[in-house]
């Protein structure tokens, strides 16, 4: 009985996120005409697929117990990396596989600073951000745009659904992305080592647990993922500039947080922030429709649901002692 | 005799100045159970941690079958047949008990963890412990004694040479000791060898076939056939300090200082009423489970009444804060020091200073000498060690930062001093100095509501015992010529007597 009630608390936060995205949807589709025509909820994955693999790495790092910063910045050098080299008529399987090599070289690189020199990940991924985007600036000040003719089909060709409607084939990457970390989460010894790091690393290390390899391949992740979701971007916009993603990293902590992740690591589902990423896609897709209403809202709304969040799991948690 | 396991010959291990161990040797054969003894800080968990890598030495060689070896780490030294629970519970409280025991290991089936093979092989064994609870629900949960029951079920697991149990046994009952003590029982039988650190002289005596005594980091000597009073003597270096007789006459008290009529909370504690006297101790004995500590933190409004009332002095007095609580001249040590008292990074002087200095607000700080003496009398007082106020708090033994943890509470002076469990996972010179200390506060006035589960304890120090059962208080005894068999009777048949 008692540990009935106890398992559901901890997916109250999970909970929580899906009746706001439910009365949000509701909210609009009563408002406005043609909210709920279902082009526009595949719309919004289309428009977030690169957030939403960027947040899926995020969630290895917050479950962790950790941070990373360097996100944005690693997504806008990808976007740069792969317009450069295209330009230079390198072929895409080559500059794909190079983009992800640099992320993961990246993200490795920093979980091995954070490890072996016991950092801070918030400094260590803050030097990296710098230092990410920094190097963009180095390949180009300005939008080089991408033509491609592979880079071209993948951003343009449509996957039919039924009833007419399609989605990207970025948003199909991105349904795998996650579908795969889930199954790394919940299913492999490295996914439950995350979960046990973000715990207690004390304990972890002295369960017995790869503590230090764990920390390094989980920035790895999250490079790689950064990669990947700039390889996103640049198919979606067709082009790379180092100003692109700029304070992404913050959105995507924001969708983990509100996807019921806790900050402190430790606690949280991957399915949950692919609802915080949707949520943050049907607020910006609100605001859109509304036409009167600045972009700017988005941003407010995203901190008034943060704090939302933050109060919410405060109180789960406290309950639960 | 088979050959032996295990030799560490001249370890050394210094921290930051404080030599934790000096010239230890240490040996364990096959199929033998064997004590490692000695006082708080003596450097038995030391000497663990360096056995598995946890800390390296500073000099010495372990020899592990005759091989020479060096282990990077618990990990390592797992691997290579050296299963061990640390002292302080260490596991992840965010995982299911399930995965606590088996992280790491898990059965897999294609690749993946196969979750209902991890339930099943769990549950098996924790049924070796005669524990069985729902083994998907979050370890946090539980009560620290499961947890302690989960870590040590963690370690059976492994196909390990060597067991190594540092103090399994400070939060256990004594149903549950019996059961550790039977499964290391079979264990050796299989020719496992096992390394037990444990402060409960008769467990040590009950099962071991030999015992190592360190004393300040030094070894002392390695022992088959010991009595129990000498075991002592060699642990604290001279003989046995006068346990026994701390308590002259049972004392009435001074005055009521607090008064509780039909305090309860639901799903905490039943109702209950008690009196609490000025200069006398009331003792709380039951069961681990039975409410002890929900009562005192009701006591203390760390948890809200949602019935009856708190009087003090006579006035009623609305508890609704721990804050309100120490305004009103009450102090609470927890049970749970490592995570509720001490702040394991800052040191020993912040740490003691730390009640005090919220007591008088932030905005009127206390001066640097003003500290350093009020922390060198309490490290002179409480005889602290290391008597280094500078020191981590964290790096001290258990004994020494339960001592840091009553100096904090003594120099804000309270009325009412509550003691949680203060001598779980202490020495017996430890054990004995806090319990003198209870004595003398009580005899310059203070009131003091003291836990313990070692009934002996309690009524060694005690003037009046509430009993607890299922979180009822069922009696309240005058303590003259009390037993710990008249208590066992009172829970046992819930004072209906
Ligand atoms: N990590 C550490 N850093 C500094 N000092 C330590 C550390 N661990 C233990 N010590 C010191 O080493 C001594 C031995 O401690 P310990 O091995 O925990 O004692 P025991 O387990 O016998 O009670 C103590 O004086 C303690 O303060
Ligand atoms: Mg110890």
């Amino acid at each position: 009985m008692t540990t009935l009630t106890v398992s559901r608390k901890r997916y109250l936060p999970i909970l929580a996120t899906l009746v706001m995205l439910v009365g949000a949807f509701g909210f609009g589709s009563a408002r406005y005409d043609g909210f709920a025509d279902s082009q526009v909820v595949l719309n919004l994955l289309i428009d977030n697929a690169f957030l939403l693999v960027v947040a899926a790495g995020m969630t290895f790092v917050i479950l962790s117990g950790g941070i990373d910063l360097s996100v944005g910045s690693v997504v806008a050098l990808s976007t740069l990396v792969s317009a450069k080299l295209l330009g230079h008529g390198w072929p895409a399987p080559v500059v794909i596989l190079v983009v992800l090599v640099i992320g993961a070289s990246l993200g490795l690189g920093m979980g091995a600073v954070i490890h072996f020199f016991e950092l801070q990940p918030f400094v260590v991924t803050l030097a990296g951000m710098f230092l990410a985007r920094g190097l963009c600036y180095t390949i180009s000040v300005e939008s080089i745009s991408i033509t491609n003719p592979f880079f071209t089909y993948v951003a343009q060709t449509p996957i039919s659904l039924p009833g007419g409607t399609h989605v990207s084939i970025g948003v199909v990457i991105a349904l795998v992305v996650v579908a795969v970390g889930v199954y790394v989460l919940h299913y492999t010894r490295f996914g439950r080592t995350v979960y046990a790091v973000g715990g207690s690393e004390q304990s972890a290390m002295l369960m017995g647990l790869p503590v230090g390899r764990t920390k390094i391949q989980i920035y790895a992740v999250s490079g790689f993922c950064s990669a990947l979701g700039g390889l996103l971007l640049a198919f979606y916009t067709l082009s790379g500039n180092p100003l692109h993603a700029i304070g992404m990293e913050l959105d995507a902590i924001a969708a983990v947080v509100i996807g019921g992740t806790v900050l402190t690591g430790g606690s949280g589902y991957l399915l949950g922030t692919v609802l915080g990423v949707t949520v943050l896609g049907v607020i910006q897709t609100l605001i859109t429709f509304d036409g009167t209403l600045s972009s700017w809202w988005t941003r407010i709304v995203i901190g008034a649901l943060l704090f939302l969040f933050i109060v919410l799991q405060r109180l789960v948690t406290r309950r639960t002692r | 005799m088979p050959a032996e396991i295990l030799r560490m010959t001249g370890i050394r291990k210094e921290f930051a100045g404080v030599v934790a161990l000096d010239d230890v040797d240490f040996r364990l054969f096959p199929g033998e159970v064997h004590a490692l003894m000695g006082e708080n800080g003596a450097g038995k968990s030391t000497l663990i941690k360096v056995l598995t890598g946890v800390h390296g030495v500073d000099a010495g060689t372990v020899l592990f079958a005759g091989e020479p070896v060096s282990f990077a780490g618990p990990a390592a030294a797992q691997r290579g047949g050296v299963s061990t629970v640390y002292q302080e519970v260490n596991l992840c409280p965010n995982l299911s008990v399930a995965e606590n025991i088996l992280l790491g290991r898990e059965p897999r089936r294609f690749g993946r963890i196969h979750w209902s093979a991890l339930r099943r092989r769990a549950v098996e064994l924790l049924a070796r412990l005669e524990v069985s609870l729902d083994v998907s629900a979050p370890l946090g949960q539980q009560s620290i004694a499961v947890q302690q029951l989960v870590a040590i079920a963690r370690a059976l697991d492994v196909d390990a040479r060597v067991l190594v149990l540092d103090e399994p046994t400070s939060s256990l009952d004594p149903g549950e000791v019996e059961r550790l003590l039977g499964v290391m029982r079979s264990l050796r039988a299989q020719g496992m060898a096992i390394l037990f650190v444990s402060h409960f002289i008769d467990q040590v005596l009950a099962i071991a076939d030999r015992m190592t005594v360190l004393r300040n980091g030094k070894l002392v000597g390695e022992y088959t056939d010991i009595t129990a009073r000498e075991l002592v003597a060699k642990m604290i270096g001279k003989d046995l300090p006068v346990l026994e007789g701390l308590r002259g006459e049972v004392r009435h008290g001074e005055g009521t200082l607090m008064q509780a009529s039909d305090l309860g909370r639901k799903g905490s504690v039943a109702p209950f009423s008690l009196e609490i006297s000025r200069g006398s101790v009331l003792g709380l004995a039951g069961l681990l489970g039975s409410g002890r500590t929900e009562l005192a933190r009701l006591l203390f409004g760390a948890d809200h009444a949602d019935s009856g009332e708190v009087r003090i002095d006579d006035t009623p007095v609305a508890l609704r804060s721990p804050r309100v609580a120490v305004s009103k001249g009450i102090a609470f040590c927890s049970e749970n020091r490592k995570t509720e008292g001490l702040i394991q990074d800052l040191t020993v002087r912040e740490n003691i200073i730390l009640a005090m200095q919220a007591a008088r607000g932030w905005t009127r700080p206390l001066s640097r000498r003003r500290q350093d003496e009020i922390v060198a009398r309490s490290i002179e007082l409480l005889d602290i060690r290391p008597a280094d106020p500078e020191a981590r708090a964290g790096d001290l033994s258990g004994g020494n930062q339960q001592k840091v943890l009553l100096a904090r509470w003594l120099i804000t002076e309270p009325k009412l001093l509550i003691l949680d469990e203060p001598t779980r996972g202490i020495d017996v010179g430890a054990k004995a100095e806090i319990q003198r200390l209870v004595a003398e506060l009580t005899a310059d006035g203070m009131a003091v509501v003291f836990i313990s589960a070692e009934l002996e304890e309690v009524l060694r120090v005690s003037d009046k015992v509430a009993v607890l059962r299922d979180r009822h208080v069922v009696a309240q005894l005058a303590n003259d010529s009390l037993t710990p068999d008249d208590i066992m009777a009172t829970i046992a048949d819930g004072g209906e007597r």
